[in-house]
């Protein structure tokens, strides 16, 4: 890989188990749907770590380039992507969110 | 010149022989959110129930469905909320 801002974004998810691109901060999330990402990662008691595209517009660009995905946020875990918050939302309701989190060896708290 | 949930519409028909097809327009939901443009357009809801889903992760899915509307990502189309189900999937839910 040759483009820095990938070189970030890998460097980004492999450090971090559970990596969020979003809109805003955890905190202070500026879009519904990267707040309910925040929320539902929250709600299981999941350690994530997230990064701010409206902050960096090279990582706006990237981070859609990079897997192909044309929408924020992104969630990825163990370097994988999961998705944006129709799929992890359907997969927290499913209970296959809380069995990926397991399998992949992340503490978290159920739900129920 | 067809809107764009006119155009999503015809594009996702052409492209899935959808069992079901229900493209919903939210940007007035969205108005004066980043993203969002005054002449609107900009944030859809897309349920789709297919045959072609059958076998493909919820990711897979979603790629398929974003590659048959990159010309309207490019062109504006800032959200795009997807629930994409085989026709079995859609029978047994609740």
């Amino acid at each position: 890989m040759t483009n820095p801002t990938f070189e970030r974004i890998q460097a980004e998810i492999d450090a971090h188990p559970v990596m969020l691109f979003m809109k805003g901060t955890a905190m202070f999330p500026q879009c519904g749907f990267s707040a309910r990402v925040v929320q539902i990662l929250s709600h299981l008691n999941v350690p994530f770590h997230t990064a701010n595209v409206l902050e960096d517009a090279e990582l706006r660009d990237g981070i859609k380039q990079f897997s192909n995905w044309p929408t924020i946020p992104q969630l990825y875990i163990k370097g994988e992507l999961v998705g944006g918050s129709d799929i992890v939302s359907e997969m927290f309701q499913s209970g296959e969110l809380a069995t990926l989190l397991k399998e992949k060896g992340i503490p978290h708290q159920d739900a129920a | 010149m067809a809107s764009r949930s006119e155009r999503l519409h015809a594009c996702l028909l052409a492209g899935f022989a959808p069992l079901l097809l229900e493209v919903q327009d939210d940007s007035a939901r969205h108005a004066g959110h980043a993203g969002a443009r005054p002449e609107g357009e900009t944030h859809f809801s897309v349920h789709l129930v297919s045959d072609v889903f059958r076998g493909q992760s919820r990711v897979a899915r979603a790629r398929a469905v974003h590659e048959a509307l990159a010309v309207e990502f490019a062109g504006g189309l800032h959200a795009l909320s997807l629930k994409l189900q085989t026709p079995d999937e859609h029978a047994t839910v609740f």
